[in-house]
């Protein structure tokens, strides 16, 4: 197979800390890879080693086949990167950061103003084009940013956490940009914190903690070893916690598991959303009286949970994408 | 070559765009200086008087040294924020000559000095000061402001790649000229201090471009007869060339690695 980013053995230290201790990383040309972990996991410090922005402390990389430390110039040909934040300026309109950048990418002045009008079009920012992005709202600064990393359409694009700070609509809306763009033939390392946002893009995930690769395959292989969406049945009365735990073991496809406080009973839901008029009949037949019902999709939390068997995750008050 | 200057000159343009977007940066680069030219010239003015010449035609020199000065935290906190909003690690990923971001903004800054001295200068002329050394001196004495300005730019910008944050900023450019700014002829001739303080004040870099203004604007020397004082416009030329040849090079080594804080 033929990969666009190959790396092995990739470090990198900052003091006493060993951010990225290792890692090994095969995207095969045209696909979407998702490196998913939580803050502090390495994600960003292997995007910007493999972005040359940051010169690796051990390993090897290369993009295209050129190594990302001797053949810098020849990668930044060949790259286009999103980070964590809109980079864009925002004095300059839509229009004139497209137009820098290209020209910056030595596509000549000309040809950067075609293309800047051309990727102003597919990112839907034509009407706003000759407003300064100032005023742009996140997610049209984030579409802006996007299409510059793709103005001298390069062969490769790495995303850094591309939706972080999104409201759910303009985060559909950059997937669907991110997926066409594949579909043209690009090669994407995504890295994100949501276990949805890389099942909905990545054709493949790996996921990382404490900066090595803890766990990689097809998102259908990791949600295998996940689990389902889970089912969260909040009781009137703490104690039927056991009781309700007995009638719905039929239906859950592990055993449910009742929160520290007694109120909650938590299982995985056998046969998917389905599954839940069976629960839901299974706790009337035992006189079960229920307060709430909620469908949960597996989060990072998950992921860690099921593949370490522990919490890695601070637990967050920010929403995952729904 | 042709590709760095492709550079080069696309930043400088973005930086220039930037003076067209921005009128309050361009208000608060021109009042506080015209500010201070009335302030100095007028109220110090007609209080101080200095052995050759008149006070005012003196400190002229001295707050166009200072507006150089003063405006190095403008630039420190321009790089901060380019580093900090991740366009300089957009520019990093891109094949662009390293030193065409820094080139921008110090280029950029300078022609916002620019502008600083014209309107200085306006307000100079209608409290009575006067540029008396032809057209040529004039332009001159300009010329070695703002590479002095460019060069305190290119300081900036460095001190903008090195600090965390935009308090850090804003005050450590003052912390370290300010001392250097008061023990120059910037605001007052040297005659009255002890020996070997007015030594160090002679050859201070700051003198040197204050001297350097004042004997090509035909305005009224600092006075004494060492060979700093004599000489304030090859002095001034060498120290220039002197930091830049040291802060450029950190610069750009800096910008090739420069992270945000």
């Amino acid at each position: 197979m033929d990969y666009a980013i190959q790396a092995e053995g990739l470090r990198k230290r900052y003091g006493d800390t060993e951010a990225v201790a290792g890692v090994d990383l095969a995207v095969p040309t045209g696909t979407i890879t998702g490196v998913l972990g939580p803050n502090g996991a390495g994600k960003t410090t292997t995007v910007r080693m493999l972005a040359t922005l940051l010169r690796p402390d051990g390993g090897r990389a290369e993009i295209c086949g050129f190594d990302v430390v001797r053949q810098a110039r020849e990668v930044r040909h060949r790259i286009g990167l999103t980070g964590q934040y809109a980079a864009v300026d925002q004095k300059l309109t839509g229009r004139e950061n497209l137009q820098l950048i290209g020209v910056l990418q030595r596509l000549g002045r000309r040809n950067a103003k075609q293309r800047a009008a051309e990727l102003l079009e597919r990112f839907d920012l034509t009407e706003a084009a000759d407003r300064l992005s100032g005023t742009y709202s996140g997610g049209m600064r984030r579409r802006l940013d996007l299409a510059a990393s793709l103005i001298a359409d390069p062969a490769v694009l790495f995303l850094d956490e591309p939706t972080t700070g999104l409201d759910p609509v303009s985060r559909l809306d950059l997937w669907a940009m991110i997926r066409a763009e594949v579909d043209r033939g690009l090669t994407v390392l995504l890295t994100t914190q949501y276990l949805e946002e890389a099942d909905q893009l990545a054709d493949r995930i790996a996921v990382v903690d404490k900066g090595v690769v803890i766990a990689g395959g097809t998102p259908e292989e990791l949600k295998r070893q996940v689990g389902e969406e889970r089912l969260d049945v909040t009781l009137a009365h703490v104690t039927d916690g056991l009781a309700v735990a007995n009638a719905l073991s039929r239906v859950s496809s592990s055993e449910p598991t009742v929160s520290p406080d007694g109120r909650t009973v938590s299982l995985t839901l056998a046969g998917g959303v389905l599954g839940i008029s069976t629960a839901v009949s299974a706790l009337h037949d035992a006189g079960v009286e229920i307060v709430d019902l909620a469908v949960r999709r597996p989060t990072l939390d998950d992921v860690f949970i099921a593949l370490t068997g522990n919490r890695q995750v601070e637990p967050t008050l920010e929403k995952s994408p729904a | 070559m042709n590709e760095v200057l492709t550079d080069w000159r696309a930043l400088v343009g973005r930086h220039l765009l930037h003076l067209r977007r921005m009128p309050d940066k361009l208000i608060s680069a021109t009042v506080l200086p015209m500010v201070f030219v009335v302030l100095f010239g007028v109220l110090f003015g007609s209080a101080i008087s200095i052995p050759n010449g008149d006070y005012h035609e003196f400190i002229m020199a001295g707050i166009f040294t200072q507006v150089m000065i003063t405006a190095v935290p403008n630039t420190a906190i321009g790089m901060l924020e380019d580093l900090g909003n991740g366009l300089v690690d957009r520019f990093r990923s891109l094949p662009m000559s390293p030193s065409a971001v820094l080139v921008g903004r110090t280029v950029g800054d300078t022609a916002l000095r620019a502008i600083t001295c014209l309107a200085m200068t306006a307000v100079g002329y209608a409290i009575g000061w006067r540029l008396q050394g032809g057209i040529l001196g004039a332009l001159a004495g300009f010329g070695v402001l703002l590479l002095f300005g460019f060069t305190m730019a290119w300081l900036g910008a460095l001190l903008g790649m090195r600090v965390r944050s935009p308090e850090a900023a804003s005050s450590l450019p003052s912390v370290l000229l300010m001392p250097l700014m008061f023990l120059s002829s910037a605001y007052v001739p040297l005659g009255g201090l002890p020996a070997w303080l007015r030594a160090i004040a002679e050859w201070n870099p700051i003198s040197a471009v204050a001297g350097a203004c004042r004997a090509l604007w035909g305005n009224p020397a600092a006075a004494g007869d060492s060979f700093a004082a004599r000489n304030p416009i090859p002095l001034a030329l060498l120290w220039l060339a002197l930091i830049l040849l040291l802060v450029v090079p950190s610069a750009v080594r800096r910008y090739r690695t420069a992270v945000a804080a």
